[in-house]
């Protein structure tokens, strides 16, 4: 009733090409910001900032910067797991090297670092296309976590081969290490997910969004409308390595702490990440954010239900989850392949006529 | 000769005999992917699945056991009987048959005319099914897998290597047994593909789905034979593979390790996936002999992708894979 353009007239081209046209839409936004900005600090405790927020804004992040690169320049990656390990042993190099730097320098650092990775990785991309592309990424995935498997140097040499977050602040609040408190580790990834949506958002529909997706549509033609195939690959890879640099370095200092390569950053985390971005939805900012949530609470959800409720036994649960998050992937593929970002345009269409569609 | 070279000679031999049970894997792929375009990620699992059914059936295990256990309160664990070895393979093999027609008819069904990349994804998804499936069937614990292949050092291949050189080779009896199998494979499979007449019609759809249909080929039918063929070459490489390592959750990542093997011979050539084995089984030994030592070892998790991307750079197309040509 309330959900529809009339009555909200344009009269310059900046709010008609706007994010939200319609203005429940910018009213509904502002209104969620405004609740995770302002309430969710006040009420969240060290449970729900663990199990659900924290990986939840994180995996946003890594979703949103695989999307770029896989969504919207159409080069599917299988490295998400070893770029996010770029960004945490950036991030604990930096962190233990300069300790008087606000962490924000270093996590923004972090996602340098691992987009200049990301570029070298991207070289590639050039020449091998499509699958191949994905196979060869998996290049990147074993050798990076073997890399710092192997290396002394990154861990500083310590004796158990696992890093470990010092503490570290901002503006004087400590942001990681065992002091930092649930509402700070909350509102430092909320701050940095928003940051980086917003960019992403706006990168999307500028100049640089539309030449990805042409490459992703065609590449061969894109190249003949004159979008230089060479440098649209590369910035989608450095871009999007940065978001994974940043996600994989907030995951390690503020939500783990304490990190083992191979463990949190394995090849499983590579397709958990991918299919974040399908079930979401490829090429869809909003998806990201869907697919991050809905991979990040059905386990939660799951284990609540069959091991709290029903008392089943954990490797029991996980096998049945395991079982759950593969049939769902099918299931939405053949239902929706454009996932969950779909339906919800689907929705919203709907809402548009309601409550009279004829 | 020199001990450094035997020792290389030795560990490029078992780097061969690696790379057979590589391309054990790989050709289940190449199949698939021949006859549907479909990039079968599936391929380990299967092979994980497969293993897991036939120790499951040759030890009597009653399927779903824990799961029942829990919702019902039974104490039921297993049937109280131990069934032959072949007995066992034939089960197996028709429960890989079930299998290839349950996915033909649950998803590949209502995948057609799809982006390849989404079919990729599906068999992504059907990989972590099957895995938990398998888990939840047969327990998620390690088991051994005995179907009365020889296993341990081939004393022939000893006594013959230390009379020439001076040094007997260690050779697994099992790498043979594996090699031979291959060999085997590889030639009733081309025998098949080439003179039978399904072989043909599989040829006929993978080189065009629309001729084909035409011409009055089923899909479907070609599709759940493939997939059935895909999952008999998977239970062949999960007896080797079980037999070698145990029958646990790692046997699933032998998939991956199975895609530079690919990348390397040409995702749509049944020789390629040989050969690509092969190259790749013996160079990540030797790279390890050599260079290993002096990079902290453990190379042969990356070798491989390492030496296929760089390998992809200057043939993007692979060893034997048919040419991309692109068109707007």
């Amino acid at each position: 009733m309330f959900y529809r353009e009339a009555g909200d007239f344009k009269t310059s081209y900046a709010s008609d090409s706007q994010t939200f046209p319609i203005r429940f839409d910018r009213w509904r936004y502002y209104a969620i910001l405004a609740v995770a900005f302002g309430v969710v600090p006040f009420f969240i405790n060290d449970y729900w900032a663990n199990a659900v927020f924290v990986p939840f804004l994180i995996y946003a992040i890594a979703a949103i910067g695989l999307n770029i690169l896989t969504g919207y320049c159409g080069q599917v990656s299988l490295g998400t797991g070893g770029f996010m390990a770029v960004g945490a042993y950036a991030v604990y190099k930096l962190m233990t090297a300069f300790p008087d730097v606000p962490i924000l320098i270093h996590v923004l650092l972090a996602g340098g670092i691992t987009a200049a990775v990301g570029v070298l990785f991207g070289l590639p991309s050039l020449r091998i296309k499509g699958f191949y592309l994905a196979v060869a990424t998996l290049a990147a995935q074993f050798f990076l976590v073997w890399l710092f498997n192997k290396v002394p140097w990154f861990y500083n040499h310590s004796a158990s081969g696992q890093i470990s977050a010092p503490e570290r602040a901002m503006f004087g609040v400590p942001v990681t290490g065992a002091t930092a408190t649930a509402p700070v580790k909350y509102l430092f990834c909320l701050a940095i997910l928003f940051a980086l949506a917003w960019l992403a958002r706006n990168l999307t529909r500028g100049t640089l969004g539309r030449k990805w997706m042409a490459i992703r549509d065609m590449d061969i033609a894109a190249e003949i409308i004159g979008v230089n195939p060479l440098t649209t690959k590369l910035s989608a890879f450095a871009i999007s390595s940065f978001y994974i640099g940043v996600a994989g370095a907030l995951f390690f200092s503020v939500y783990l702490g304490a990190v083992e390569v191979g463990e949190a950053f394995g090849i499983q985390k590579s397709f958990l990440i991918l299919f974040m971005i399908i079930i979401g939805g490829l090429g869809s900012i909003f998806g990201s954010f869907a697919g991050a949530a809905f991979l990040v609470l059905l386990p939660v959800l799951l284990k609540n239900l069959l091991v709290g409720q029903l008392g089943w036994a954990t490797d029991l649960a996980a096998h049945v989850e395991l079982m759950i998050v593969g049939a769902l992937i099918v299931i939405f593929l053949i239902a929706e392949p454009h996932g969950l970002a779909q339906l919800w345009r689907l929705a919203k269409e709907k809402l548009r006529l309601w409550p009279f569609p004829h | 000769m020199s001990d450094q070279l035997l020792y290389a000679m030795e560990a490029g031999l078992n780097g061969l005999m690696a790379g057979v049970m590589y391309s054990l894997v790989a050709l289940g792929f190449v199949l698939i992917f021949k006859a549907s375009g479909i990039f079968n990620y599936a391929q380990g699992v299967l092979a994980l699945f497969a293993a897991l059914t036939l120790v499951g059936f040759q030890q009597g295990q009653i399927p779903f056991a824990h799961l029942l256990n829990t919702i019902f309160g039974t104490d039921l664990d297993s049937f109280g009987w131990t069934l032959p070895a072949a007995v066992a393979i034939l089960l197996t093999a028709a429960v890989m048959v079930l299998l290839a027609i349950l996915i033909e008819k649950l998803v590949l069904q209502h995948l057609v005319n799809q982006a390849p990349i989404i079919l990729f994804m599906a068999t992504i998804g059907m990989a972590y099914f099957l895995e938990g499936l398998g888990d939840i069937m047969w327990g998620a614990d390690i088991k051994t897998l005995d179907v009365g292949l020889p296993q341990g050092i081939n004393e022939t291949v000893e006594s013959v290597t230390d009379r020439l050189f001076g040094y007997g080779f260690f050779i697994d009896n099992l790498d043979i047994v594996a090699t031979v199998v291959a060999a085997l494979l590889v030639v009733s499979l081309t025998l098949f593909s080439q003179y039978s007449k399904q072989g043909r019609a599989l040829r006929a759809v993978a080189d065009d789905h629309q001729a084909a249909l035409s011409v009055g080929i089923s899909l479907r039918f070609i599709w759940v034979l493939v997939w059935s063929i895909a999952g008999f070459v998977a239970l062949v490489a999960g007896i080797m593979w079980g037999a070698k390592s145990g029958v646990q959750f790692s046997l699933s990542l032998i998939a991956l390790k199975a895609l530079p093997v690919l990348m390397l011979g040409g995702f749509t050539s049944i020789p390629g996936a040989i050969v690509g084995g092969l190259i790749i089984g013996m160079g990540e030994k030797l790279f390890e002999f050599y260079v290993g030592p002096l990079i902290g070892g453990a190379t042969e998790n990356w070798f491989a992708y390492v030496l296929a991307l760089l390998f992809l750079v200057f043939r993007p197309q692979g060893l034997f894979g048919e040419r991309i040509i692109e068109r707007v």
